[in-house]
């Protein structure tokens, strides 16, 4: 025990330390983008014919985007990548594609949880003369924030999975950890290790984003 | 005042073009209420909706206190519709905001300051009669408190006008009148024009002035609700006041006794619903009356009274006593049996 502890607990902690990296810098850029596709999903689809070949258009690049699998996704954008961050190693690398794999799946599941709130509550907002963007904020994603903190808790356990791939650019991480020594250099331990780590990391993510989102629920 | 000038409205469904009004002309004067009365699907939601323009006419105009609301901008729009109220039938509360911030935020939202805020929600909770419930959540209040927190949120930003898309149709029949009595206050107490629609007769009855009846995207018939009692002009108009006066003679019953006298449908307004005409005319002549039914309703302000009666007697007789009665200020209509609502 001690000896496994000597040998493999810095790479496992640091391992642990650059998966909660990825996923906290990506869901933050995820959110920046994911939310507000959500909402630009949602008004352009009930507000009539007006927009709804906006609609239209994200709904493709959307469904266009999540039809590639994040290691396909993460090679096919190696140029961007570099263009934008300037590097497509590590960690660094690795954001830029996880956000584009994430950022569109959380805009549906945002879609989705702001399609629930009702109708005629947003009416009656209009009826009082409350700007748009109030009533986006106020009550939009006021009412339908339960909902959306369950929407964001789903899109960081696909995230974390999406990071077991990051190993692939050099990002290192759980998943890297797990394949690389678990896996290639059969250290069946090490591979059992990360694998408990990575079950009681989703458990309690996925029991604190009940807790928050039933606090949200109020009523 | 509210003026609805020649408006239609055509709502593109698909292939197949609904018309949900129909070239509708409608005034409402300051400080009245006034109630629009029609089936489901007579197009009146669509029409209070037109008020503050949540519906946009495909033509016709929307004239509140001398503006056109269809020309405004935007901007001016919105700041008009904050001087105009509107309560629906599903309350639309939020349920993540407890019953003070229901009223507060969106009066902080159009730019009412803090301290005013605080003496608007106690004023207007205290005058729905419900200071007690302040940090209570929607979900823990029954329908009628909810449309209470509506009515109170409505009121908070001082409107000129109400409007109410069957605000009581969500409510049994006790919390309905409590919510009537409410407006009527309202009304009264604040001066506000209050537009409401209702497919019930009671909810006019009790506290409208004037009434529009619509039907298939028209209005058919309006005017003071006493002259539509009255005189209803319009089948449906009938129907909707026979719901207050069910008078189901069944119609061998009627044939019989038509063979020994006329059956008359007495109507009395005001003064005449109190002096007891029948009566008197069975002492003073000839005759013998039998009532078939009856009712006496309280108007907003009269009372309003409906009896179907058997008269037995000789022409001669039966002529002087109608006399008598048209002449007490009862208005006399003969049943005819071919009348279809007889
Ligand atoms: N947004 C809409 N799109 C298409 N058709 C509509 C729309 N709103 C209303 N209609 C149609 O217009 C007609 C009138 O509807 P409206 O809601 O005004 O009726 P209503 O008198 O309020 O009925 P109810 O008593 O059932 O509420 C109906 O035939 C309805 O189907
Ligand atoms: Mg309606």
């Amino acid at each position: 025990m001690t000896a496994f502890i000597e040998r493999w607990g810095t790479t496992i902690i640091e391992a642990t330390l650059a998966t909660f990296q990825m996923v906290t810098i990506s869901l933050f850029f995820s959110i920046l983008i994911g939310l507000p596709l959500g909402v630009l999903l949602v008004i352009s689809r009930t507000n009539g014919k007006r927009y709804i070949w906006l609609y239209r258009v994200l709904n493709i690049v959307i469904n266009t985007i999540r039809s590639v699998p994040f290691i396909i996704l993460l090679f096919a954008l190696l140029p961007f990548t570099r263009a934008i961050v300037g590097t497509s190693m590590g960690v660094r690398g690795v954001i830029v594609p996880l956000v584009i794999f994430t950022a569109p799946y959380l805009a549906r599941l945002m879609e989705s949880s702001l399609l629930e709130v009702d109708q005629g509550v947003i009416e009656a907002y209009q009826a009082m003369g409350i700007k748009p963007l109030h009533i986006i904020w106020h009550v939009m994603i006021r009412e339908a924030k339960s909902s959306i903190i369950l929407g964001i808790t789903i899109a960081v356990i696909g995230l974390i999975g999406a990071t077991a791939m990051a190993g692939l650019v050099g990002a290192g991480g759980l998943g890297d950890v797990a394949y690389r020594f678990g896996h290639v250099r059969y250290q069946p331990e090490v591979m059992y290790v990360t694998i408990v780590i990575l079950i009681i990391l989703i458990q309690g993510i996925q029991t604190l984003g009940n807790v928050l989102s039933q606090k949200a629920k109020k009523d | 005042m509210i003026e609805l000038k020649h408006i239609t409205k055509v709502f593109k469904t698909g292939k197949s073009d609904v018309k949900a009004l129909d070239d509708v002309s409608l005034t409402v004067e300051k400080g009245e209420i006034f109630g629009v009365i029609g089936y489901s699907g007579a197009g009146k939601s669509t029409l209070v909706r037109m008020a503050n323009l949540l519906e946009e006419p495909t033509s016709g105009d929307v004239i509140i206190d001398s503006d056109n609301l269809v020309t405004l901008s935007k901007e001016a729009l919105r700041k008009k519709r904050q001087r105009i109220g509107m309560i629906f039938q599903g309350f639309n509360l939020l349920k993540t905001l407890t019953v003070y911030q229901n009223i507060a935020i969106p009066l902080k939202l159009t730019g009412v300051a803090e301290n005013e805020i605080k003496t608007r929600v106690k004023k207007y909770l205290e005058i729905v009669g419900l200071s007690d419930k302040t940090d209570v959540y929607p979900n823990q209040l029954s329908g009628g408190q909810k449309q209470r927190v509506a009515i109170a949120r409505a009121l908070s930003h001082e409107p000129d006008i109400l409007l109410s898309d069957e605000a009581t149709s969500a409510l049994d029949p006790d919390t309905t009148d409590q919510i009537l009595e409410l407006l009527l206050k309202i009304n009264r107490e604040l001066g506000i024009t209050i537009l409401l629609i209702t497919h019930e007769m009671h909810v006019i009855q009790r506290i409208c002035d004037r009434v529009a009846v619509m039907e298939n995207g028209k209005i058919i018939e309006q005017g003071p609700v006493v002259d539509l009692y009255t005189e209803p002009k319009h089948q449906t108009t009938r129907r909707f006041v026979e719901s207050i006066f069910p008078s189901q003679t069944p119609k061998h019953i009627i044939k019989d006794l038509q063979k020994e006298g006329p059956i008359l449908d007495l109507t009395f307004v005001g003064s005449a619903t109190e002096s007891p005409s029948l009566s008197v005319i069975s002492n003073r002549y000839q005759i013998e009356t039998n009532i078939l039914s009856g009712n006496i309703v309280e108007l907003k302000d009269q009372t309003f009274g409906k009896l179907r009666a058997h008269i037995k007697g000789s022409v001669q007789e039966t002529t002087k006593s109608i006399d008598y009665l048209t002449d007490q200020g009862v208005i006399v209509r003969e049943v005819v049996i071919h009348d279809g609502i007889y």
